[in-house]
């Protein structure tokens, strides 16, 4: 049942890029509009199906790879849907969209049955260290896209050419506010997860750090996102330095989700 | 019942013809009472604008009309016809509501999207209504263009992006800053071009203002007219990094700004970012300034260059425009032509005169001794009879066929006769 949901709702995120690319490239209305109602109506499905996996297994539905890769690719997809109901920023879908679909059809390809929860992670820390660490990981996912937009943009007004971008994607100001944004929400989630796991590790393993993989990288990454909230709060770096930054660190938090798991063995290898 | 534009305009005309044939105010309203005067002209609206004289009428016959026209506009404007052939373009029926709509959306005009004429379109049409030239016809037909015009400024792009170097600069500065409301803008050296920018900025929603100039007198007077502030020439620099947008204009020999003092400046406005519009030629701006991160350097070439790009972008808005003006044409036309009493007319004589075929041939075949005469005469009779009782309803429908509800009539004729029964059979 999870799985059909799941399913139906992956082939509607497939339309929703495809409609967002076409209205990337006509900048017609209604393809931005059939983009973000079959976005809305894949957005509710994958809701449906963490609701109905939840029920069926009793724990939150990120406990192994596909869970979280699903549970990533739906933060983001929540996210972009709260962004465009609220400011609807030009392109914006058509950028971050496809990152998301990536996350969600990586999901789709591992194996997609419930298994009974390891003792190991039996425990309320679950809910509240993974949904913090990925809406952490989700909203940087912003930076990172914004961070992607603002290069762009910016590029095409410094050296002058003016381009099919130039047309398209919003101004600098607004996607240096989006990168702020996505810091000043993200960072204190990214906090709130580091130290909920420290304190779960605490109980489950004995100590509250271990210096296991997950947790060294996770760390690395806390440093960029601090270097850079600090750097933006008090000398005022922000503009191309920022994008820089952003991108960057979201390629550590890509490293301490997936690389981790799939290259290092530690704690954290559950999947 | 026929649509016809007669028009000439920037692409067909030069300005020495176009001016002569132009018109003033009190001229359309003559041309159209004078018009109207003609018995083949039943509707008629007259747009004249720098760029183009159009007349869009409704007549009785193409040939006539058009010939009526032309001879008007050769009289009036003392113009021989062979120039006028020459210079003008005529177009009829589903044409002549394809070139209005065009010219209402602006795809017709010099620059494509530029809003001025959907204004003075709608000036004509207020004139032609005050005038009482133009019936239902014309009254559909223009309210119609009005529509499409709406539909295309806010379904494409055409009139989206700058093309004026003036605008280009506050589309630049949108770009960069996204609302310029609150931002402030420095002028530095006066100039025509410099002041355009400026006043474009202000309604923009820019306040704060502040003239810089080596003449002290002609500083204040800039800073008077846009409600701005003074800044003595020489504290120019210390006052930078109060400033967003600073657009230059002097007639300085040399660089007025140098990469040293505005990367310093930057430091100090921690890296907000710094809009230069250099407007002067020689440059005032030194070029290794836009080297530094977060500020932008637009020079006359590069503002020109967004303006050609802004213009090509509009071209390709245009097929979008285009294709919506195509889809306007035929969905009007359909909709008018199914109003028109002339397919009615021709049913409705269809049907009696079968009707009187079967009913001869009935008769004939009771009566076989008939000589070929008295056939005749029965024939006549017959004919005689359909056409006496048709006569009325036919004038009626064609005296009623430019009235607001001539479909009424239409669908009462089609009820009373039994039209659509009779096609179906």
């Amino acid at each position: 049942m999870n799985v059909a949901f799941f399913l139906i709702s992956l082939g509607c995120y497939f339309g929703a890029v495809s409609f967002h690319l076409i209205s990337l490239i006509n900048q017609r209305a209604w393809a931005r509009q059939w983009g973000n109602l079959l976005t809305l109506s894949g957005f509710i499905l994958h809701t449906l199906a963490l609701t109905v996996r939840l029920w069926q297994s009793g724990h939150v539905p990120i406990a192994n790879l596909h869970e979280s890769l699903s549970f990533f690719g739906w933060a983001i997809i929540l996210l972009y849907l709260l962004l465009e109901y609220r400011c609807k920023i030009p392109s914006l879908g058509a950028f971050v969209l496809p990152l998301a679909l990536v996350f969600v059809f990586s999901a789709s390809m591992l194996p997609k049955e419930i298994q009974p929860l390891i003792p190991a992670l039996q425990s309320i820390w679950l809910g509240i260290h993974t949904t913090t660490s990925f809406g952490g990981y989700a909203t940087f996912a912003f930076a990172f896209v914004a961070g992607i937009m603002y290069l762009i943009q910016e590029n095409q007004l410094r050296s002058k050419k003016i381009g099919l971008f130039y047309y398209r994607l919003p101004s600098l100001e607004v996607l240096d506010d989006l990168i702020h944004k996505s810091l000043i929400f993200g960072f204190p989630l990214l906090t709130i997860g580091i130290i909920t796991g420290s304190l779960w590790a605490n109980t489950a393993w004995g100590s509250y750090w271990s210096w296991d993989p997950k947790e060294t990288w996770a760390l690395i990454t806390w440093f960029i996102y601090a270097a850079l909230v600090h750097a933006r709060f008090t000398v005022g770096w922000r503009g191309r330095r920022s994008a820089y930054l952003a991108i960057l660190g979201f390629c550590f938090v890509l490293f301490t989700f997936l690389g981790v798991n799939l290259l290092l063995k530690g704690l954290h290898s559950y999947a | 019942m026929e649509v016809i534009v007669l028009g000439l305009n920037h692409k067909t005309a030069p300005i020495e013809i176009r001016e002569k044939l132009s018109f003033s105010k009190s001229q359309i309203s003559y041309a159209h009472k004078e018009l109207t005067r003609d018995e083949t002209i039943q509707e008629v609206m007259l747009l004249s604008t720098c760029n183009r004289v159009e007349l869009f009428t409704v007549v009785t016959s193409v040939e006539k009309g058009v010939r009526a026209l032309k001879e008007f506009l050769a009289r009036f404007h003392h113009i021989s016809l062979e120039i006028l052939d020459n210079v003008s373009y005529c177009y009829t029926q589903k044409d002549a509501v394809r070139h209005l709509f065009r010219v209402a959306c602006s795809l017709d005009s010099m620059v494509v999207g530029e809003p001025q004429i959907l204004g003075q379109l709608k000036e004509a049409y207020n004139q032609a209504l005050e005038d009482q030239s133009v019936g239902s016809w014309l009254v559909d037909l223009v309210e119609k263009s009005f529509h499409v015009a709406k539909k295309i400024r806010t379904e494409t792009g055409i009139c989206k992006n700058a093309v004026s170097i003036s605008f280009a600069a506050v589309e630049l500065a949108k770009k960069i800053f996204d609302k310029i409301e609150g931002k402030s803008v420095l002028l530095v050296g006066a100039g025509e071009m410099s002041e355009l920018a400026a006043r474009h900025l202000l309604s923009n929603g820019v306040k704060d203002i502040y003239v810089a100039n080596r003449t002290h007198s002609r500083a204040e007077e800039l800073a008077l007219q846009f409600n701005g502030q003074v800044i003595p020439f020489a504290s120019l620099k210390e006052n930078l990094e109060l400033m967003d947008i600073i657009i230059t204009s002097t007639s300085a020999p040399h660089f007025v700004f140098h990469k040293e003092e505005i990367q310093k400046t930057l430091h100090r406005r921690k890296n907000r970012p710094l809009f230069f519009i250099d407007i002067a030629v020689p440059r005032n701006v030194d070029p290794s300034v836009s080297k530094c991160a977060d500020v932008y350097v637009y020079d006359i070439d590069d503002l020109q260059m967004v303006v050609n790009s802004n213009l090509l972008e509009r071209q390709k808005e245009a097929k979008y425009a285009e294709a919506i003006v195509e889809r306007s044409v035929e969905r009007f036309w359909d909709k008018m032509s199914s109003e028109n009493v002339v397919p009615t007319i021709v049913e409705l004589t269809q049907k009696v005169e079968a009707i009187r075929q079967q009913e001869l041939k009935k008769a004939f075949s009771k009566l076989p001794n008939l000589s070929d005469a008295d056939r005749e005469v029965i024939n006549c009779l017959a004919l005689a009879i359909t056409k006496k009782v048709l006569h009325d309803p036919i004038c009626m429908l064609r005296k009623k066929s430019s009235s607001s509800n001539t479909s009424h009539y239409i669908q009462t004729a089609k009820e009373l006769f039994n039209l659509d029964g009779f096609k179906r059979s």
